[in-house]
């Protein structure tokens, strides 16, 4: 059975951690979001072997804006499109960014409906 | 690289009866174990709603008083989760399915009534 | 001759067995790109995860997907196991192979029905799902359930398959064998097959490996990567290498799935010699705490199931990554460059299935 391990980091950090995934031969597997009562958490997770790796990081709210990972796993783009879709995650520059025409859901921020649009102010 | 590689495929077939069953004239044959609608043994229950409790979509009302036991069928998912927690074994699924309907359909259960009645 | 013209494609569309929405934008006849829009079937199923408590969930989880229901059931009941820090027992974990394989078997066989129905080949169509009835017969009997099985609980299994019944399903697999390279031996040598899927729908290794593909499109591509390999379930004692071909067209992801075909068999005809006598389920006790990424590997390639608990009956976050999502990139790209005729063949070769994508 492959390893699974979960490291928490900083937003700050996350460029340059995914950027050494990439350089060790990393596949990005998933990004997902998680809605806790007071926080956020983001999940980025890679495989090589088998073995699993993801990173935590943890937002104090959707306001909080969060590099895209797009410029260095292309197909970071269509996560991170769902969670801007689904949570409202404010993503800077993602490659493709279909600017929540992804997901077309009745409600807007469907997983995260009591979170105001954040980042437009 | 063939050009007519179902040819073989299309002769047995013709010379082959039909596949398909010739269903509604001979009736379908079901295997033992399918799961079908949910029957009661209404005489043997004690209505203690275990199975209302345990069911995952709602479908089984169950009351003390007066005695009724009651399923909308258009909900049940015949997931035989009620079957296995029953203290009595008085629930069983049948192999077949509820007769097709149009409208929310309720079977009531009273003990003594031999057949239930049907409410929609 | 440069003008651009933009085509949609779907949601309904002849070819899409469910509703995915593609902006073809064209110049005459050959599609530049291709830009995708999902969501017309979003049910929610995440978020139903904090009103069903976690038993009750396992129903739900199996009916993400029509056709994967009895994997999707059972990773979440793995996710489940390892919060909770259960053992589930061998004979169970065995019989999860065997589902498992059954599972991939009809899904490979109806795959192989849309495929010929995309490229308008109608009696190979009908031929692969008269096969593939068969396949839900034996499900049907073992399970009670011809696609949702049903048959997963959290700590095990709901149904046991006594030895007759094992033997008399092998016997039939055998016999089913000579009819899989049958139907197989179409798709693999008839020269209009070929035509549509021989070079079509290119994905190169690197493009692949950086796209994220997972399942047949990545195997077709020459990479072998096969999450059964981390030996889940029973599939550690059980001894078998991914199927891989190195030409990523589409016919390359065709050969991946027939070949699989016959893998499954095996791997059905190995679990049942090995598997011993023994209880099925072990009792469920505790609440789950922490959180933990379930994988294993669907027809279709990767499914992740990640669950967070908090120590209530409640999971806190459960969330799903199906192969057809991480697919959706390298689909983009092997759209990108092609001609509008052999746009259904290439969406049906990454087998969609937008519902479970959407979940």
């Amino acid at each position: 059975m492959g390893q699974q391990n979960i490291i928490d980091i900083q937003v700050s950090e996350l460029a340059a951690k995914v950027t050494a995934m990439k350089s060790e031969g990393q596949r990005l597997v998933q990004i997902c979001c998680t809605k806790l009562p007071d926080k956020l958490e983001l999940h980025y997770s890679f495989d090589k072997n088998y073995d699993f790796t993801s990173f935590r990081v943890t937002l104090a709210d959707a306001t909080v804006k969060v590099p895209s990972v797009s410029g260095i796993y292309l197909s970071a783009f269509i996560y991170e499109n769902e969670i801007h879709d689904l949570f409202g995650i404010q993503v800077d520059g993602i490659a493709v960014d279909y600017k929540g025409k992804f997901y077309r859901t009745a409600k807007p921020r469907a997983f995260n409906p009591e979170q105001t649009p954040g980042g437009q102010a | 690289m063939s050009l007519l590689g179902m040819t073989g495929t299309i002769i047995k077939n013709l010379c082959a009866g039909p596949v398909t069953e010739r269903y509604p004239f001979v009736p379908k044959e079901y295997p033992a174990g399918a799961r079908g609608k949910v029957n009661i043994e209404i005489n043997k229950c004690i209505f203690c709603g275990i199975c209302q409790r345990k069911c995952p979509t709602a479908a089984i009302t169950v009351t003390k008083e007066p005695k009724t036991w009651v399923i909308d069928r258009l909900r049940c998912i015949s997931c035989s989760a009620c079957v296995e927690v029953c203290p009595k074994k008085c629930l069983a699924l049948d192999v077949k399915y509820s007769p097709c309907s149009v409208a929310a359909q309720k079977d009531s259960f009273l003990p003594d009534a031999g057949t239930p009645s049907q409410t929609a | 001759m440069s003008g651009r013209t933009v085509i949609p494609f779907g949601p309904q569309h002849p070819v899409l067995p469910e509703p995915i929405h593609l902006d073809l934008v064209v110049e005459d006849e050959k599609v530049v790109e291709a830009i995708p829009s999902i969501g017309f079937i979003h049910r929610g199923l995440e978020r139903l995860v904090e009103k069903k408590d976690f038993v009750d969930f396992t129903y739900v989880a199996e009916r993400i997907c029509g056709i994967c229901s009895f994997i999707h059931g059972m990773t979440y009941c793995m996710a489940v196991e390892e919060l909770l820090k259960l053992e589930i027992p061998e004979r169970a974990k065995y019989l999860r192979v065997i589902w498992s394989e059954l599972s991939r078997i009809h899904s490979h066989l109806l795959w192989m029905g849309l495929t010929a129905d995309a490229f308008g080949f109608e009696s190979l169509f009908m031929q692969s799902w008269q096969l593939r009835e068969k396949i839900l017969d034996i499900i049907e009997e073992t399970t009670g359930g011809r696609v949702i099985f049903g048959s997963a609980k959290v700590g095990g299994v709901r149904r046991d398959i006594s030895a007759d019944k094992l033997q008399d399903i092998l016997k039939k697999l055998r016999s089913y064998q000579n009819q899989f390279a049958e139907i197989g031996g179409v798709f693999l040598r008839d020269a209009t097959v070929k035509h549509r899927m021989q070079g079509v729908g290119v994905l190169t290794s690197e493009q692949a490996q950086v796209l994220g593909a997972v399942g047949p499109t990545l195997r077709g591509s020459g990479i072998a990567a096969d999450l059964r390999m981390t030996g889940y379930a029973a599939y550690g004692k059980l001894g078998f290498s991914p199927v891989v071909e190195t030409a990523g067209d589409c016919y390359a992801r065709c050969q991946v799935r027939i070949r699989e075909l016959d893998q499954s068999v095996d791997l059905i005809e190995k679990a049942a010699a090995q598997m011993a006598e023994g209880p099925i389920e072990v009792k469920v006790a505790g609440t789950p705490t922490g959180d933990f990424f379930a994988r294993t590997e669907q027809p279709r390639g990767e499914v992740i199931y990640y669950a967070k608990g908090n120590g209530t009956k409640f999971l806190q976050r459960m969330r799903v990554r199906t192969p057809t999502f991480a697919n959706i990139p390298p689909l983009l790209t092997m759209l990108g460059g092609c001609q509008l005729a052999d746009v259904p063949v290439i969406v049906l070769t990454i087998d969609p299935c937008i519902s479970c994508a959407e979940r």
